[in-house]
């Protein structure tokens, strides 16, 4: 965890007056939110809400309608989306973005790690949505970044899937990584802060 | 960025893609023929006829198919989901979206030119002219898949973009598309050959960046 180790930055991540129009309508205004190391914060609301939007405003993704998103850690991005090709199989998408990443992560062990070693060669097409879903978070272990941007980690996921998400979590946290996940149902880690929207 | 690593890994993983039938190899290749085939029929086969045409029908030919498939090349990044990855890299979109188009051009774009030859001779091109020829439609179709690229990054985000992709980009073409057919028909050493490769490295210069301009746009 060298990343992590040698620097303790005051804030992974700190966003102040962001604000959000969709359309005609105001999604969001004046939020504010600070992490800190060992921090997840979970963004919470209807659907709708505008929890994926302020992830990606919190990403980069989307430019703020208003206010500012400072970062100045790396982070990790687990979308709605898996960014699983359809003829990807597990073992090429994670062995293409660890060639991005320049991660050295022994793909055998992220594998089995995430449950993943007997649809390892299988085309993303063929897999089931949980599968997808493991293989998108295993993404998470490839390079260690300290902050974790997570938009609802536990869908698709069995128990023993979101057992395994849980305790990535817990272990980031205690690693000196920090989160924040938008989630519907109950938060299966114990959170640090609530953003209701 | 210290090493292109990042930008190996967006080449290779363009290049698996279109292999893959992603973006298709052989659509390209079988509009490219077909359409070229197809005007002998129409403007009769009298052979001084053709050959007086023949190199202009090879480069419509080659500007219509360089668009068979550019509509997927964005289309599918940003449906997966890919594209959100790429957004938030390091590595400058403009390299990425630039290491997509070229991938792209070197799986469908350089059977084309490959393909002139043997198309150019059944229409009764002159032999000697065609293999020099090359060089230009090489140049022209890369410029062509720059700018459809450009035009495929605006439609990425529309259902069904293909329409669009050929209205924003043929109007593009045009410079390419004039210095091209002056360029086979003065054959290799004449000034229009150069006049080519400046509309190519135009396209090369300002493409990648309004390619991934739209791609924020779309990704946002």
């Amino acid at each position: 965890m060298p990343e992590n180790a040698h620097m303790t930055p005051e804030f992974l991540i700190r966003a102040a007056g962001l604000g959000a129009i969709r359309g005609e309508r105001v999604l969001f205004s004046d939020l504010s939110l600070e992490v800190k190391v060992g921090e997840a914060l979970v963004l919470r609301g209807a659907n709708g809400a505008g929890k994926s939007t302020l992830l990606r405003m919190l990403g980069g993704l989307s430019r703020p309608d208003s206010g500012t998103v400072e970062r100045p850690v790396r982070h990790h991005w687990i979308g709605h989306r898996n960014g699983l090709k359809p003829h990807e199989t597990p073992r090429a998408h994670l062995t293409h973005w660890g060639r991005v990443w320049g991660s050295s992560a022994e793909m055998k062990e992220i594998a089995g790690q995430m449950g993943i070693e007997r649809p390892f060669d299988v085309a993303g097409r063929l897999l089931s949505a949980g599968q997808k879903r493991r293989t998108a978070i295993a993404r998470l272990l490839l390079a260690d970044r300290p902050l974790w941007l997570l938009d609802e980690p536990f869908s698709a996921l069995d128990t023993q899937g979101k057992a395994l998400v849980t305790g990535l979590i817990d272990q980031h946290r205690a690693s000196g990584g920090a989160v924040i996940a938008a989630l519907h149902g109950e938060a299966p880690f114990e959170a640090s802060g609530e953003v209701q929207l | 960025m210290k090493t292109p690593s990042p930008l190996r890994a967006a080449f290779r993983q363009a290049l698996g893609e279109a292999w893959a039938g992603g973006a298709g190899v052989l659509l390209p290749i079988g509009f490219f023929a077909g359409a070229a085939m197809l005007v002998p029929f129409t403007v009769g086969s009298e052979a001084s006829q053709l050959s007086s045409i023949g190199t202009g029908i090879l480069w419509v030919a080659l500007a219509l198919a360089s668009l068979v498939s550019m509509e997927r090349v964005f289309q599918a990044d940003l449906e997966d989901g890919v594209l959100e990855l790429w957004a938030q890299e390091e590595t400058p979109l403009f390299l990425v979206a630039a290491a997509k188009i070229i991938a792209h051009w070197l799986v469908s774009g350089l059977p084309l030119v490959l393909l002139t030859p043997p198309i150019g001779i059944a229409l009764q091109v002159d032999p000697g002219a065609l293999v020099p020829a090359m060089l230009a439609y090489g140049l022209g179709g890369l410029a062509f898949f720059l700018w459809g690229g450009v035009a495929g990054a605006l439609a990425a985000s529309v259902a069904r973009g293909g329409l669009l992709i050929s209205l924003l980009a043929l109007p593009l073409f045009v410079p390419t598309a004039i210095f091209g057919a002056l360029a086979t028909l003065e054959g290799p050493g004449g000034p229009s050959l150069l006049f080519l490769a400046a509309t190519t490295l135009f396209a090369l210069s300002i493409a990648p960046f309004a390619a991934s301009a739209a791609l924020r746009l779309a990704v946002d």
